[in-house]
C-alpha cells in the first residue's frame, strides 16, 4: 500500500507560502498542484552512510520537494513537499538506488483490516462447518440408531457409494485447506496439523471406499465404512478453528485499546489558520490546538493555555495531571478542562504511544523460556505422531482381535486426529499475549517474555530511595546558621554553588533560592566529589557543600553541630554542611517526602514473600528514618552509585532472584545487572532502555502489579502447558487403544476429532481468563 | 503378516528420512531480497541461503487467512513480525553472522530456515 499522505489544504503547500508571493515563488508554485505530501520511502541498495547525501541531494533537487531526510539506520527517507511518489522514486533510481513507498496506513486501519479479514475467515469456517456437519450429524445419528455401518448387500454398496461421494464433496468444500496444506507441507519435507487431519480423514475415507468398491478385499467383519468420521472430524475441526478465531480476538483486546487511543485527526495552526488534518500529516514543530474533551493527537510541549489531562489510559494513574506552559503532553491522553496550544515534538512512529504500542506488540510475540520445551516438542511432534500411528496399526494387526484391520484403521486414524500440536504451540504465546497486554493497561511495560517469567520469581527487591520510595522532589526544610549570620546570604552562595550540580538534592536548594527571588552568583572552579559533595569559588570565597565526611577530609570543624544534624536526620531530613573559606557557615536540611502509597505498595511486596531492601546515598540517620516510615527493615545508606550494582551481585550470590527498581538513569548499571530491572518512568517517558520492565506511573503499586501480573501469566502458561502435555500424552495412547486389552474401550475417531478441535480452544479460552486480572490503582 | 510388518517399518523409515534426514535444496538469494509466500501451511521458499557479506530483505507475502500464519518469528534475532494478509511485510537483516537462522510461526507449523554462509 502506498504511503502518500495527501493533505488538501486551503493554502498552498509550497515552501514559499510563509513568505511574500515573489514572482519566482509564484512561478514555482504554479507548476505544483495545491496538495501537500508527507511521504516515506524505503531505500534499497544503500550500503554506506555516504549514500545518504546522494539520495537526499537527488530528492531535494526534485521539483516540489521541500525537505528530504534519510534515516540510514532503517533505510527510510522522509520527504515533504508536493512531488509525486513516482517522481521521488525516479530521483532515487537516477543515483543508482531503488526506492519503494512504505505502507504507513495507520495502526487503526491495520487493525480494522485485520478484524475484517478475521471476520471473513470466521464466516468461511462456519460455512464449512455447516456443510460438513450437515452430512456428518445425520450419519452419526444413523450409526447410533441403526447400528454399525456395514457393507453386506449390493443396495448397501450403492447407498454407501452415494454417501462416499457426498463425503468427498465435504472433503473438497469444507476440508480442502487441510489437504492442500498437507500436500504442500509434504512436498516441503515438513508436517503440520493439516498433515494429521488430512491423513486421518483421508485414511478413513479411502478405507471406506475400498470396502464399498472391493468388499471382498477385506474380511467380512471388517466391512465397515467410516464416512461419518471423515465428515464429523472436518466439521468439528473447522468449528474449533472458527471459535478459536473468536477467542483469539479477545486476547488482543489490550493492544486494540491502546491503538484505539490514537486520535484520527488533529487541528493544527498553519499560517494563522486552523486546519484539520489526519494525525499522520502532523509535522514536527506544528502548532496543535486541542479543545476540552479532545484527545492529544501527538506528543508536544504546551505553548499556551492551562488544562488538566487524563493520562490514566497510559500510566494507570487515575488522577488527572495539571498542564501549563512548557509542560509535556502525550499523544492518546485526554484533555479534560482547558484549551491548549502546543508544539509538536514527536510525531508518527516517534510518539510515546506509538512506541508503547510497538513495545507491547514485540513483547506479546516474544516467548518466555518456559515455552522453549514446547517449541522443541512441536518441532518433532507431527512425524512422531505419524510413527505412533503406524506402530499402533501394526500392533492391532499383529495382536488385535478380529476384525484386526478395522481396529488398525480406527486406531491409526484416531491417533492422527487426537494429536494436537496447536494446543502445545499456543499454550505459551496466548498467555503472554493477554498477560503483557493487561500489564500495559496497568501502566506496566514488559520488555519481553524472559522479563515476564523472571519477574514472577523475584525473591528480593532493591528500591532506590529518592524518586522511587520518595517523591523525588526534595525541599529545603531547615537552615541552621553557624558562622554565617544572614540566612539569605547563605542560601545565595549555596544555591549558586548547587546550580552547577546535577544531584537531585541540589535542585531543592536552587529552587528554594529562586522562590525567594535570590539572584544566583557566578561560580568558578566547580568540582563535584562523587559521593561526598561539591566545591567551587565564588566572589573570591572558597565554598564547600556536602556531607560530614567531606567536611572531615577538608578539615572543617563541626563541633557542636553534628548533634543538630543527627537530630534533623532522625526526622527523615537530609542535613548537609555548607562551609565558606574553611569554616562551617550553616547546616541546610532537605526533606523528600515519601509517596503517599509507597507504604501500602511495599506491604504488598512483602506480603508476597519478597525481601525489600532500600538503597540510598543519603546518610544513615535519614535512611533509617525513611526506611522506618516506609516499613522497610533492611536498608543500606551512603551507597555510592557503583555500590548499588555490587549489592545486586551480592544478593544474587546468596541465591536471591533480584529485582532492582530505580529511575533508569543513575541506576542504569544496577538495573542492567539485576535479574529484572524496573524503571520508574516519569509519566510517559518510555525511553528507558536499561530496564526490563518500565512502570509508567510513579507509584510503587505498579511494581507490585507487575509482579502480580507476571505470576498470574506464568501460572496461566503452566496450566496451558500442563493441559496440552497431559492431553497429548494421555490422549495418544488412549486413541491407540491402550485401554482395549483391559476394559475393551477404543476411542471413536469422531470423539478424537471433537477433543482435538476443542483442546486448542481450551488453551485460548484459559489464556483469556487473564483478561480479568485487576491492577491495584494507587 | 511379515510383509505387512516390513511395509510398516519401511513406512516409519520413510517418515524419518523424509521429514528429518532429507536436506532440501536451498534457494540462493542473489539480489539481496527474497519473496516468501505464506500459504497453505508452508513458507515458499522455506530454505534460503544468503551471503554473510550482503544485507538481505525477506519479503513475506501472506496469503493464508488462518491466524496461524499471522506471526513470523526469528527467535535467534529476537524478531517477531505480524504479517498482514495479502500484503508484503519486509524484514531487512544486516550484518548477519554465518549460521542457520530458523523462522517459524508461533505454533511452529510454518517453518523455514535462513542459512548465512
Amino acid at each position: 500500500m502506498v504511503t502518500t499522505n495527501t493533505n488538501i489544504e486551503t493554502k498552498s503547500g509550497c515552501c514559499c507560502q510563509a513568505k511574500s508571493q515573489s514572482s519566482s515563488c509564484k512561478s514555482k508554485e504554479n507548476t505544483l498542484d495545491k496538495v501537500s505530501h508527507n511521504q516515506q520511502l524505503i531505500i534499497e541498495g544503500a550500503g554506506c552512510a555516504s549514500c545518504v547525501g546522494k539520495i537526499e541531494g537527488a530528492l531535494k533537487a526534485t521539483l516540489g520537494v521541500v525537505s528530504a531526510e534519510m534515516n540510514f539506520a532503517d533505510r527510510t527517507v522522509t520527504v515533504s513537499g508536493t512531488a509525486k511518489t513516482e517522481e521521488l522514486i525516479k530521483a532515487v533510481e537516477s543515483v543508482g538506488y531503488n526506492a519503494k513507498p512504505i505502507d504507513d496506513s495507520s495502526a487503526t486501519d491495520a487493525l480494522d483490516e485485520k478484524e475484517a479479514a478475521d471476520w471473513a475467515y470466521y464466516k468461511k469456517l462456519m460455512r464449512d462447518t455447516f456443510i460438513a456437519l450437515s452430512l456428518g450429524v445425520p450419519l452419526m445419528i444413523y450409526s447410533i440408531v441403526v447400528g454399525e455401518m456395514t457393507v453386506e448387500t449390493n443396495l448397501e454398496r450403492m447407498s454407501w457409494l452415494v454417501v462416499g461421494i457426498l463425503t468427498f464433496g465435504v472433503m473438497y468444500f469444507s476440508g480442502k485447506h487441510f489437504y492442500v496444506g498437507a500436500w504442500k507441507s509434504f512436498k516441503n519435507h515438513s508436517a503440520n496439523m493439516d498433515t494429521l487431519i488430512a491423513l486421518g480423514t483421508g485414511t478413513a475415507w479411502v478405507y471406506s471406499m475400498v470396502v464399498v468398491f472391493a468388499p471382498d478385499a477385506v474380511p467380512l467383519m471388517a466391512r465397515h465404512v467410516y464416512f461419518e468420521a471423515t465428515a464429523m472430524i472436518i466439521g468439528l475441526i473447522d468449528l474449533g478453528l472458527a471459535l478459536e478465531i473468536k477467542a483469539r480476538g479477545k486476547t488482543s483486546e489490550a493492544i486494540k485499546r491502546l491503538i484505539g487511543l490514537q486520535a484520527k485527526t488533529a487541528t493544527v495552526v498553519r499560517d494563522n489558520k486552523e486546519v484539520q488534518i489526519g494525525i499522520e500529516q502532523v509535522l514536527l514543530n506544528d502548532i496543535v490546538k486541542v479543545k476540552p474533551g479532545e484527545k492529544i493527537p501527538v506528543d508536544g510541549v504546551v505553548l499556551e493555555g492551562h488544562t488538566s489531562i487524563d493520562e490514566s489510559m497510559l500510566t494507570g494513574e487515575p488522577m488527572p495531571v495539571e498542564k501549563a506552559e512548557e509542560d509535556e503532553v502525550v499523544a492518546g491522553t485526554l484533555n479534560k478542562s482547558g484549551m491548549i496550544l502546543f508544539r509538536a515534538t514527536r510525531v508518527g512512529k516517534d510518539t510515546a504511544l506509538a512506541q508503547i504500542i510497538n513495545m507491547v506488540k514485540r513483547a506479546q510475540n516474544s516467548k518466555p523460556p518456559i515455552g522453549r520445551l514446547a517449541d522443541v516438542i512441536s518441532a518433532f511432534f507431527v512425524p512422531v505422531v505419524m510413527i505412533i500411528s503406524v506402530l499402533s496399526a501394526l500392533a492391532w494387526l499383529n495382536f488385535g482381535p478380529e476384525p484386526a484391520i478395522a481396529f488398525a484403521i480406527v486406531s491409526a486414524t484416531t491417533v492422527l486426529i487426537i494429536a494436537c500440536p496447536c494446543a502445545l504451540g499456543l499454550a505459551t504465546p496466548m498467555s503472554v499475549m493477554v498477560g503483557v497486554g493487561k500489564a500495559a493497561e496497568a501502566g506496566v511495560l514488559i520488555r519481553n517474555g524472559e522479563a515476564l517469567q523472571t519477574a514472577s520469581k523475584i525473591t528480593a527487591m532493591i528500591l532506590d530511595k529518592t524518586g522511587t520510595i520518595t517523591e523525588g522532589a526534595p525541599k529545603v526544610t531547615d537552615i541552621i546558621l553557624a558562622k554565617a549570620t544572614d540566612e539569605k546570604d547563605v542560601l545565595q552562595l549555596a544555591a549558586s554553588l548547587e546550580s552547577c550540580s546535577e544531584h537531585p538534592l541540589a535542585q531543592a536548594i536552587v529552587e528554594s533560592a529562586l522562590d525567594k527571588d535570590i539572584e544566583l552568583l557566578k561560580i568558578e572552579s566547580f568540582n563535584a566529589i562523587t559521593g561526598f559533595g561539591v566545591e567551587a569559588n565564588c566572589n573570591n570565597k572558597a565554598l564547600l557543600f556536602g556531607n560530614d565526611k567531606l567536611m572531615k577530609i577538608k578539615g572543617i570543624d563541626l563541633t557542636g553541630f553534628v548533634e543538630q544534624a543527627q537530630s534533623l536526620a532522625k526526622e527523615a531530613k537530609t542535613p548537609m554542611y555548607f562551609a565558606v573559606d574553611g569554616e562551617l557557615a550553616a547546616i541546610i536540611a532537605v526533606a523528600d517526602p515519601i509517596k503517599s502509597d509507597s507504604i501500602s505498595a511495599i506491604k504488598r511486596l512483602q506480603g508476597n514473600g519478597i525481601r525489600v531492601i532500600m538503597l540510598t546515598g543519603d546518610n544513615k540517620e535519614t535512611a533509617a528514618a525513611v526506611a522506618k516510615k516506609a516499613g522497610i527493615s533492611e536498608f543500606l545508606a551512603e551507597v555510592l552509585p557503583e555500590d548499588k550494582a555490587n549489592k545486586v551481585k551480592e544478593l544474587q550470590g546468596s541465591g536471591e532472584i533480584v529485582g532492582m527498581t530505580g529511575d533508569g538513569i543513575n541506576d542504569a548499571p544496577a538495573l542492567a545487572l539485576a535479574d529484572v530491572g524496573f524503571a520508574i518512568g516519569t509519566g510517559t517517558d518510555v525511553a528507558i532502555e536499561s530496564a526490563d520492565i518500565t512502570l509508567m506511573r510513579g507509584s510503587l503499586h505498579g511494581l507490585a502489579d507487575a509482579i502480580a501480573v507476571s505470576k498470574a501469566t506464568l501460572r496461566n502458561i503452566k496450566q496451558n502447558l500442563f493441559g496440552a502435555f497431559v492431553y497429548n500424552v494421555a490422549g495418544i495412547p488412549f486413541a491407540a487403544g491402550i485401554l482395549y486389552p483391559f476394559f475393551g474401550i477404543l476411542l471413536s475417531p469422531v470423539i478424537a476429532g471433537a477433543a482435538m478441535a476443542f483442546s486448542s480452544l481450551t488453551v485460548v479460552s484459559n489464556a483469556n481468563r487473564l483478561r480479568f486480572f485487576k491492577a491495584q490503582n494507587s | 503378516m511379515m510383509i505387512i510388518n516390513l511395509l510398516g517399518l519401511m513406512l516409519i523409515a520413510l517418515i524419518v528420512w523424509w521429514f528429518w534426514l532429507y536436506k532440501p535444496n536451498k534457494t540462493i538469494v542473489q539480489n539481496s531480497e527474497v519473496l516468501i509466500e505464506v500459504k497453505d501451511g508452508v513458507y515458499s521458499p522455506s530454505s534460503i541461503q544468503v551471503s554473510a557479506s550482503q544485507p538481505v530483505t525477506l519479503k513475506f507475502m501472506r496469503k493464508d487467512q488462518s491466524p496461524c500464519a499471522e506471526t513470523m518469528l526469528i527467535p535467534s534475532l529476537d524478531i517477531s513480525e505480524q504479517l498482514k494478509l495479502n500484503e508484503i511485510t519486509q524484514i531487512t537483516l544486516l550484518n548477519l553472522s554465518p549460521g542457520e537462522y530458523e523462522f517459524h510461526c508461533q505454533m511452529q507449523m510454518y517453518r523455514g530456515v535462513l542459512k548465512v554462509v
